[in-house]
């Protein structure tokens, strides 16, 4: 009997191990069913980004090409082996970002520069497509009201001030190159740090902090009437929609995709965010307008 | 061990003293959010678990919430009630959100604790002439400590590892490195807030299995610490090759 009982455990826990085994084993970025000639498009867990991957979804596929959608994988940790491997083939990066990941000490900051860097950075095997006019970057941003009080059009114009300044953002803010430290060195202006995770514009309109870390194409900085700082000692990286891509595919797509870019401009991007965000449409509808009104599909 | 030598390096390294959050004040922080959590989990869910078990009444329907109310992700809870309670009143929401998490165990301690109290003896006070409270207050309570101390115990080790998540929020805890180190991919600042984090566990841990021993009313077997009771039984039973 306690033989039978024993061996009956030893069965369930091999089977628990083997189930185990046989989830580490398995990629959760394997498509799987993927045919070979299909084109894989990734887009990460944001909602202005798998707009862009699924114009470039429906753009390929009105030109015939056969198209997986891979959307969401989280990011830049999460899907950059996936692209580098080449189980996805085209992604929407942007290009101060991405230049960061692969060399954290880069020092261009005008989107000719950042580009141009950005192709020396990549590595064998991925390469980027035209880059976009449109931008979506980290931006300084403050109240209109908190604006107009103090005369701020710049980020330079910080530094005059005699209210005790408090910057939020992220909790990386706090160490990225454009962060408190940077604003020092560049600007001479002094800011205490706050981490404000995902609720940085709630906490600007409340107050909490008076600068604010926001996306440049946020729909926010218009519905909650933000003003952007300008950045003129180029503090940010540019940062344009960039499409990455895998090097044996870029030939194929280029011309399907750089009139993509071409097209999207930086107001194009905040009004289709706008879409997602007050609209609450799907990304599929947006990118099929998009491409209807641009004549691209 | 180069990676732990690399977080031991990050904690012990004097940049731990400047920046948003220096070190001491996010032990503090991480160490005063858990007090916090547990202390008004306590006085709401005691109170509570002793009229439960004393009288018998709203077993299940307590059973039924403190389960029901495990099953609420921690996380998504702090994201909620910062929305909903404003921005500028975050610390209410983190600390709402703990305790909420810290109200089943310290509940389920007490009313088990004062149920768990043989009929006997509940009986006997009564036959000396006690008055239900004076029952309460002079037999089940006491009897009831080790059991009620173990549900503190596990409650205190749950939230000090859920206010990690107050980093999400604000400038709190050892949380916030992990967030932070999570993004800049500064593995030994991750490995080394959460050495820390297990550091605490570990110390509040050994506090309480102490004061579980300490409370344990003189002469009474029945009450000991559930971990130390079979041993103690299993030493009582006659030997079966000497029988």
């Amino acid at each position: 009997m306690r033989t039978t009982r024993r061996s009956a455990l030893v069965a369930t826990a091999a089977t628990a191990v083997l189930a185990l085994g046989a989830c580490s084993g398995s990629d959760p970025l394997d498509g799987g069913s993927a045919s070979s000639d299909a084109i894989v498009v990734g887009s990460q867990a944001y909602y202005s980004n798998e707009i862009i991957a699924e114009i470039y979804a429906q753009a390929l596929e009105a030109e015939g090409f056969t198209v997986e959608r891979n959307f969401s994988i989280g990011q830049r940790d999460a899907y950059m082996p996936a692209l580098e491997d080449g189980e996805v083939q085209l992604f929407p990066e942007y290009t101060g970002n991405l230049l960061q990941f692969f060399d954290p000490d880069a020092t261009a900051t005008s989107p000719e520069d950042v580009y141009a860097a950005l192709q020396e950075a990549l590595p064998d095997g991925l390469t980027v497509l035209d880059q976009s006019s449109a931008t979506d970057q980290d931006s300084y941003n403050v109240t209109e009201s908190f604006a107009t009080e103090n005369d701020l059009t710049s980020i330079a114009d910080l530094a005059d001030l005699d209210v005790p300044l408090t910057l939020g953002g992220p909790a990386e803010l706090e160490q990225r190159p454009y962060g408190p430290q940077g604003l020092k060195d560049v600007y001479g202006v002094d800011v205490s740090f706050v981490a404000t995770g995902d609720t940085t514009v709630q906490d600007l309109v409340a107050g909490t902090v008076n600068v604010a870390n926001v996306f440049s194409a946020d729909p926010r900085i218009q519905t909650e009437n933000l003003v952007t700082l300008e950045d003129p000692e180029g503090l940010f990286l540019a940062s344009n929609v960039v499409p990455l891509v895998n090097a044996d595919l870029a030939d194929e797509i280029a011309d399907v995709i750089n009139p993509v870019s071409a097209a999207l401009t930086p107001e194009g991007l905040v009004a289709l965010n706008v879409q997602s965000t007050e609209e609450q449409r799907s990304s599929a509808d947006i990118a099929a307008d998009w491409l209807a009104e641009n004549g691209l599909a | 061990m180069n990676v732990f030598a690399d977080a031991v390096a990050w904690i012990f390294s004097p940049d731990r003293l400047t920046g948003a959050l220096p070190l001491p004040e996010a032990i503090w922080t991480h160490l005063a959010f858990t007090f916090v959590a547990v202390l008004i989990a306590a006085a709401v869910a005691i109170p509570a678990g002793w009229a439960i078990g004393h009288t018998g009444r709203g077993r299940e329907i307590a059973v039924a919430l403190s389960g029901a109310a495990r099953a609420v992700p921690s996380f998504g809870l702090v994201l909620l009630l910062v929305l909903v309670l404003g921005v500028t009143h975050k610390v209410a929401a983190s600390v709402t959100a703990f305790v909420l998490l810290a109200i089943p165990p310290i509940l389920a301690g007490a009313y088990a604790g004062v149920e768990a109290v043989e009929r006997r003896v509940v009986d006997g006070a009564r036959s000396v002439g006690m008055t239900g409270r004076q029952v309460l207050f002079k037999a089940e309570v006491p009897l009831g400590l080790p059991l009620l101390i173990g549900g503190l115990r596990s409650a205190t080790l749950q939230v000090v590892a859920t206010v990690t998540l107050a980093g999400y929020v604000g400038n709190w805890g050892l949380g916030f490195y992990i967030v932070q180190g999570i993004q800049i991919r500064d593995f030994s600042q991750i490995l080394g807030a959460a050495l820390l984090i297990v550091v605490l566990a570990v110390v509040l841990d050994a506090l309480f299995a102490i004061l579980q021993r300490v409370v344990v009313p003189r002469g009474v077997a029945a009450g000991r610490a559930p971990d130390d009771a079979p041993a103690r039984r299993r030493r009582r039973l006659p030997d079966p090759t000497t029988a």
